[in-house]
């Protein structure tokens, strides 16, 4: 049964291989898509990393730059019936997805417009309408609920996919082996995407995790894995189309290993003194939004004019959700006891009746 | 007597127990190279090595498991969380096999082992890390439960748990790290199960512990400007709890507040106020009023974070009520 079909192909890594350029048979228009929903990430993060320093967030903040490539190229193969979820470092997926930065940015200032009232902040955003299943706090505590999306899709025999993101730091967590084997088991249509940025907090990945070629690990459970330059948009898109439309249709778990690298520190309160400067403005070459701009450019489909109209186009946008978010409400005070149940029942716990400090 | 922090008051009780003692070692995520994610095990791994300060992966269920593993055979671990919301990844460790142990091995096993981290709410950290453990923890028998308000308290019942040659869950507080306060020189020792009046009074008995105590603090200073004097004790260990403590303490003012930072139903003051209502009944002028954490998970919102969290208002609310000054 479905044991059987697990063992059926042991997984064995397949290469990428695709021509790395942008000029690789993706339409322009397609292309422009991506580069404006990459600069969006991009700004709005920007834009979000001074609002914590003007103190209008606060807590933990965990940006995605340097990761959109890999959030952008993937989630344009995520059709409306699927679902996303992901870490902390969920901001970019929203956006990627076509999330409002409006209501992303007031979830980040704590105002009852956010798209969770407020309530979740910038580890915890959510949409309904995505089926955005929103960003986990706890490192590895995502994959659960991955996997129980793909199998929804399978019990009412609808197609959907479910893209589960998670960092390096996450494979070493029991639940990542114990879901990756529920799902070749069960023959879920999950796609398991590790955006490896090479450290999980100060911590570099060598020194966290026995095999750091992380697509190998899929041979464990009898699933295909994958290898891709998650700097490069072009690899990301077109290889993930071809894993997207496989899981789809064979309804096969897959193990995609994004190579990424995140330009600032875990959080804005790390300083990364773990990683050298010249480490890091290695990466910055690779900047998947500077390449595909250069190759976009360089092959004619954009001018610099296109490019200053459409980053001008951009900042507004998430300059207006700024705007939105800091004249957006508080949450008023009912919304404090309100969802934590969805129904009422009997005798409802109130402290009131309970006792306690009037 | 030299002016710490707490979170080096900790790195203090640490170096000392492991200069004492070669089976202590720590391990935890970012504990060595990164010294910490709270800076608390700061310049350990410089002074003892890799054999005994490790950074490990993000496997809690794991690393707690191996601390338990290493107690069995004679080592005696520290555990550290980097916050004890991610203690429950690795609950079934810690409760069904640390807190068990010597008892189903009839007595062939004990677990000296540390687990502790940062417990309770950071800054606007939001639903999935904002927990308080002290009332999950001290359900389950075989287990003692510390948790320290000042620096000397901290370094001395640090060095008390690691000494102890059973399971201790020692929680601590992001947002005390850098309380200061003089901290004993040398083998300074709080034992377990010690608890300790903060200031003396005569009108209310609040009992807080960790954070709490802080705010504890601020509403005595504002109920003392009132003409209300209110003795402020903090039970340190929060079990066993230190009853003749409170008994002595109970007699003398006759009413109580209990203050915990964590959720009320089942919270630990529900068993504070029992163990006070059983043994000392006649002794209360007033019933015991309870502040604590609102009935939901932590919002984010500045203004909803604030409503839920206790509070000196609240604090001093309570002491109106109990005193029925309202
Ligand atoms: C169970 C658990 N343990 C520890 C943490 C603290 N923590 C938050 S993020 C993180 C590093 C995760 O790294 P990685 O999975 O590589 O993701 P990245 O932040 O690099 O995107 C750690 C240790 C946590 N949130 N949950
Ligand atoms: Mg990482």
């Amino acid at each position: 049964m479905a044991s059987d079909k697990a063992v059926e192909k042991p997984g064995k890594p397949e290469k990428a291989g695709i021509k790395k350029d942008l000029n690789s048979g993706i339409p322009r228009e397609k292309l422009v898509a991506m580069l404006e929903k990459m600069l969006t990430i991009r700004y709005f993060e920007e834009a979000s990393i001074k609002a914590y320093q003007q103190k209008k967030i606060a807590g933990f903040l965990h940006t995605y730059i340097g990761h959109e490539a890999v959030g952008v190229g993937t989630l344009d193969h995520k059709l409306p019936q699927d679902s996303v979820v992901t870490t902390y470092r969920c901001h970019g997926l929203y956006l990627a997805l076509g999330g409002s930065p409006r209501e992303g940015m007031a979830e980040l200032f704590g105002k009852v417009t956010g798209c969770a009232r407020g309530k979740g902040g910038s580890m915890h955003f959510f949409s309904k309408e995505l089926n955005y299943l929103g960003g986990h706090g706890i490192v590895g505590g995502q994959f659960g609920i991955g996997i129980g999306a793909a199998f929804k899709s399978n019990y009412n025999e609808e197609n959907a996919v479910s893209f589960i993101f998670f960092g390096d730091g996450a494979t070493p967590q029991g639940t990542f082996h114990e879901c990756m084997n529920l799902a070749a088991l069960w023959d879920l249509p999950a796609i398991f995407i590790c955006e490896d940025n090479q450290y999980g907090m100060g911590t570099a990945n060598s020194r966290a995790i026995a095999n750091t070629d992380i697509a190998s690990k899929a041979a464990a459970y009898g699933i295909k894995g994958y290898t891709i330059d998650g700097m490069n948009l072009a690899e990301v898109n077109e290889v993930m189309k071809h894993v997207v439309n496989e899981t789809r249709t064979k309804r096969r778990p897959a193990l995609v290993h994004m190579k990424t690298y995140r330009f600032f520190g875990h959080s804005v309160s790390d300083a990364g003194l773990y990683r050298s400067k010249e480490e890091v403005d290695s990466y910055k070459e690779q900047d998947p939004i500077g390449v595909a701009i250069k190759e976009l450019t360089e092959n004619k489909w954009m001018s610099e004019e296109d490019v200053k109209g459409l980053q001008k186009a951009v900042k507004a946008r998430v300059q207006d959700a700024v705007d939105f978010a800091d004249e957006s409400p508080e949450p008023p005070l009912e919304e404090l006891t309100r969802h934590v149940f969805k129904d009422e029942v009997e005798n409802m716990y109130d402290p009131a009746n309970v006792g306690g400090v009037k | 007597m030299a002016v710490l922090d707490l979170r080096d008051a900790l790195n203090q009780a640490l170096k000392e127990e492991m200069t004492r003692d070669e089976s202590v070692f720590i391990l935890g995520e970012e504990v060595a190279e990164y010294n910490g994610a709270y800076k608390v095990t700061k310049g350990l791994l410089d002074h003892f090595g890799p054999k005994r300060v490790l950074d490990t992966p993000i496997s809690e269920s794991g690393f707690t498991g191996l601390g338990v593993g290493a107690a069995m055979m004679g080592l005696r671990p520290v555990v550290e969380f980097m916050s004890f919301n991610f203690s429950l990844v690795a609950i079934d460790q810690i409760l069904s096999n640390a807190s068990k142990m010597l008892y189903m091995s009839g007595g062939l096993f004990p677990i000296p082992i540390v687990f502790r981290g940062p417990n309770g709410a950071g800054p606007r950290v939001s639903s999935q890390h904002s927990h308080n453990m002290e009332s999950v923890y001290a359900h389950f028998p075989g287990i003692h439960v510390m948790s320290p308000s000042n620096p000397a308290d901290a370094k001395g019942m640090l060095k008390a748990a690691i000494r102890c040659n059973d399971p201790v869950i020692f929680l601590e507080n992001e947002l005390n790290y850098s309380a200061k306060g003089e901290v004993p020189d040398g083998d300074y020792i709080v034992p377990i199960g010690k608890g300790d009046i903060k200031r003396a009074g005569d009108a209310v008995t609040i009992i807080a512990w960790s954070r709490m105590m802080n705010l504890a603090h601020q509403a005595a200073d504002e109920l003392a400007k009132q003409g209300v004097n209110v003795e402020l004790l903090d039970p340190r260990t929060l079990k066993p709890l230190d009853m003749p403590l409170i008994a002595a303490s109970v007699k003398k003012t006759g009413r109580v507040v209990v203050v915990e930072e964590g959720h009320f139903f089942c919270g630990l003051g529900s068993q504070i106020a029992d163990s006070i209502y059983t043994n000392l009944f006649d002794y209360l002028d007033s019933p015991i009023v309870r502040v604590a954490q609102s009935e939901n998970p932590m919002p984010y919102a500045a203004n909803l974070e604030s409503a839920t969290m206790p509070s000196v208002a609240k604090i001093i609310q309570a002491v109106n009520q109990v005193t029925y000054r309202t």
